[in-house]
């Protein structure tokens, strides 16, 4: 099952290569991770998507409590929460199918954000879901290049993932 | 007050309490070298870094204080790096310094650079690199509280030059603040109450102790709670001496090498009580079939080690000697002594037992060395049959005298980490018991040893061979022995090449006087003892068998 994790770490330099490499050689899968400073500077959210069983999950959250760098772990899979992620896609647009585009870029409220003689690249962001359906919709005009952000996610509602600053991690 | 960074390092480092230093220098590190040589911090210039940080490890295993190793940068970095790895292992605390090209080199291959806080970020507990002087301070008080709280470990310290150079002013850095760190000690009383009650309605219980025990200093907890309720107590290789080896309900060393009656225990107990262990594979072999009828409780200081390796029904998560303290007071006693009865049955039927011949057996060896030091001496050990030995033959009754690399498996470690024992234990005897393929890894040290008069003693079970090695391959090669025979030096000439002692048993009769010899002398001495040459440790799990199924 996949699980999404709100990971929240010192904004230190080298906490990136920390935590992908705890999950690189505990042979945990990432499949996606996202990550940029949050309303504090000091503090930076990694949202991270990774595969596995109940156990997996415990011993990755377990892993990652130990870093010292990271202050505050919430599994949010089964909360409610807002999820989004945004791609670049620039795909095949011969002047005869440019309208053909531009409709599905319609359906989904996508933008052009380039246009070339024979391609338009377009920006699209939505949950992992939608994403999903956009390239898919689009990959029988040939796709030539495409770009993912990987999703970011926040809890709804007034439940609050993220720093407390009372200066302790919490315990699991 | 301004001080250049080395001063304020120096310092600090003081502030910690530390007395002394495993190190060797080079260009970087030389601002803070010229800083030592006024210091009252005793350095010692051991002649490997490697043997820099096994000396600091050895150290801190005997006293229960932080080890401390500075290197160069480059060569003299990634020379530490065994002996880091080999401290995250065992959760030994240690703080090492590196010395780092200048922040302005940074990145450009420059001459001996290597990024040794990325090479060290998956075998330390933390890692930094400091950037500006006057973070020296907040940062070794950072580092010092990381590796010696909770579960210990190596802490890397990485020192550019200009930094080391530069100048600062010496703030002292106050209460150690980081949010992203707990080191959670109380346990959680709902957790010690169902362990309790488990231990009260268990009809076989075990406990399996290990290295947290001798860390936690909570071996006299240990000892109540066995004692309490009867109940027998294995240890792992890190746990020997955690409880008496010679009390009536010691089942000594379980798992791979184990005793028989201690793996037979464990198979049939009913409840497992871990103690500061990891379930490493050592131990518990085919995982399916470890402890298979057993309620598995498990007490750790790491929440990470809880269900990593084995399903666990009762964790507790907290120092382990406040977690022992708080089960014990809560305690019925009640006696489980059948299964006291069955246990000592076992013990009687399936003794360690070797057969005697006119040669030297290895297990004699230790045996007679236990015999010569009452069992009071510092022992500590290299890597292969000659460990196993160790750990079976010589009767441990006190933590922190059996120092060996257990999670690594690290050929080398034993005769540094006797120097840095002996640094920390300078009234003991210390005794490294080694193999000849071991001993070769660091002999280097001999001329550390020398030099600061620290009169350890080398045991060398001689078998020319890399006999562990050429047990499996013995037993599941066919005989087929690739590269395990060794072709060794004379190793007394060459202990008295570098100033030591060096003593040569040629018969089974000269090993008790050799090994007096070697006791009365008060310098570092090698005794040779040519052992038979193809002796097997036994028992042994074959792997991927459960542990009940020994051969031997
Ligand atoms: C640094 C290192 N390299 C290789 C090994 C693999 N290894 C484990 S035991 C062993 C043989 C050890 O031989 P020796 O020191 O002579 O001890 P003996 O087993 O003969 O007592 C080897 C090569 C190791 N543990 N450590």
């Amino acid at each position: 099952m996949r699980h999404t994790l709100a990971v929240l770490v010192e904004n230190n330099p080298g906490v990136l290569a920390r935590v992908a490499g705890l999950f690189s050689r505990r042979g945990f899968n990432i499949d996606s991770l996202a990550v940029g400073r949050t309303e504090n500077p000091d503090v930076s959210r990694m949202t991270i998507v990774v595969d596995g069983d109940d156990r997996v999950l415990e011993q990755v959250t377990k892993q990652l409590h130990k870093l010292v760098d990271v202050i505050k772990i919430n599994d949010i899979t089964v909360d409610e929460y807002v999820d989004r992620e945004l791609v670049l896609i620039k795909v095949n647009a011969d002047p005869a199918q440019r309208g053909e585009v531009m409709q599905i870029a319609d359906v989904f409220r996508a933008r052009i954000v380039d246009l070339g003689r024979r391609t338009l690249t377009l920006e699209c962001t939505g949950n992992e879901g939608k994403i999903n359906a956009f390239e898919e919709s689009l990959r029988p005009y040939g796709i030539k290049e495409l770009v993912r952000t990987g999703k970011i996610a926040m809890v709804r509602g007034s439940k609050y993932t993220g720093y407390h600053d009372n200066g302790t991690k919490e315990e699991n | 007050m301004q001080k250049t960074g080395a001063q304020i390092l120096v310092d600090s480092l003081l502030a910690e309490g530390v007395d002394t230093i495993f190190g060797y220098p080079g260009g970087v590190v030389l601002p803070i070298y010229d800083v030592l040589y006024d210091s009252e911090i005793r350095h010692i210039l051991t002649r490997h870094e490697q043997g820099a940080a096994h000396a600091a490890d050895g150290y801190a295993r005997a006293s229960g204080k932080p080890g401390v190793c500075l290197a160069t940068s480059g060569p003299g970095a990634t020379n530490l790096v065994t002996g880091i790895a080999n401290a995250y292992m065992d959760s030994v605390p240690m703080v090492a310094i590196t010395g780092q090209v200048a922040t302005s080199l940074l990145g450009r291959d420059s001459f001996q650079e290597a990024d040794i806080t990325g090479i060290t970020l998956p075998i330390t507990k933390h890692n930094f690199l400091v950037k500006d002087p006057k973070d020296i301070a907040r940062t070794v008080r950072e580092a010092f509280y990381i590796a010696t709280s909770g579960r210990p470990g190596p802490v890397l310290i990485d020192m550019p030059k200009d930094v080391s150079s530069g100048v600062a002013e010496h703030i002292e850095p106050g209460p150690v603040q980081l949010p992203g760190y707990v080191a959670k000690k109380e346990p959680d009383p709902e957790q010690v109450a169902r362990a309790v009650r488990a231990i009260e309605e268990a009809e076989r219980p075990v406990i399996y102790a290990g290295g947290g025990v001798v860390s936690g200093g909570a071996h006299g907890e240990l000892l109540e709670l066995s004692e309490m309720l009867l109940i027998p107590v294995a240890t792992t290789l890190m746990g020997l001496g955690g409880f008496p080896g010679n009390h009536p309900l010691s089942v000594g060393m379980l798992g791979m090498h184990g005793s028989k009656y201690a793996n037979y225990a464990v198979n049939e107990c009913d409840l497992l009580i871990g103690v500061g262990v990891r379930f490493d594979d050592r131990v518990t072999s085919k995982l399916e079939e470890f402890a298979p009828g057993a309620t598995i409780m498990h007490i750790d200081i790491d929440p990470a080690e809880i269900g990593k390796n084995v399903d666990v029904d009762i964790p507790v998560v907290g120092d382990v000697r406040l977690a022992l303290r708080q089960i014990i007071k809560r305690l019925k006693p009640r006696l489980a002594s059948r299964w006291r009865d069955k246990i000592a049955i076992w013990k009687k039927e399936h003794p360690f037992g070797f057969e005697e011949n006119g040669r030297i057996k290895p297990q004699q060896v230790i045996q007679e060395i236990c015999n010569v030091t009452k069992g009071n001496a510092r022992i500590t050990t290299e890597v292969g049959q000659h460990q196993m030995w160790a750990a079976q033959y010589y009767t441990f009754t006190r933590p922190r005298t059996f120092i060996s690399s257990g999670g690594l498996g690290t050929m080398g470690f034993g005769f540094p980490a006797a120097i840095g024992v002996q640094v920390a234990c300078p009234d003991e005897t210390v005794i490294d018991i080694a193999g000849d393929g071991s001993i070769q890894m660091n002999i280097q040290e001999l001329a550390t040893a020398v030099h600061y008069k620290l009169p350890v003693k080398i045991a060398i079970m001689n078998n020319g061979f890399l006999g562990m090695v050429r047990q499996w391959q013995e037993l599941f090669y066919n005989r087929r022995y690739s590269y395990t025979e060794l072709e060794n030096p004379d190793f007394v000439k060459l202990a008295e090449a570098y100033g030591a002692v060096g003593i040569r048993v040629s018969k089974k009769s000269e090993v008790r006087p050799a090994l007096e010899e070697a006791m009365a002398v008060e310098k570092p001495v090698v005794i040779d003892f040519p052992i038979e040459r193809e002796e097997n440790v036994y028992p042994m799990v074959p792997p991927g068998e459960p542990i009940h199924k020994m051969l031997g």
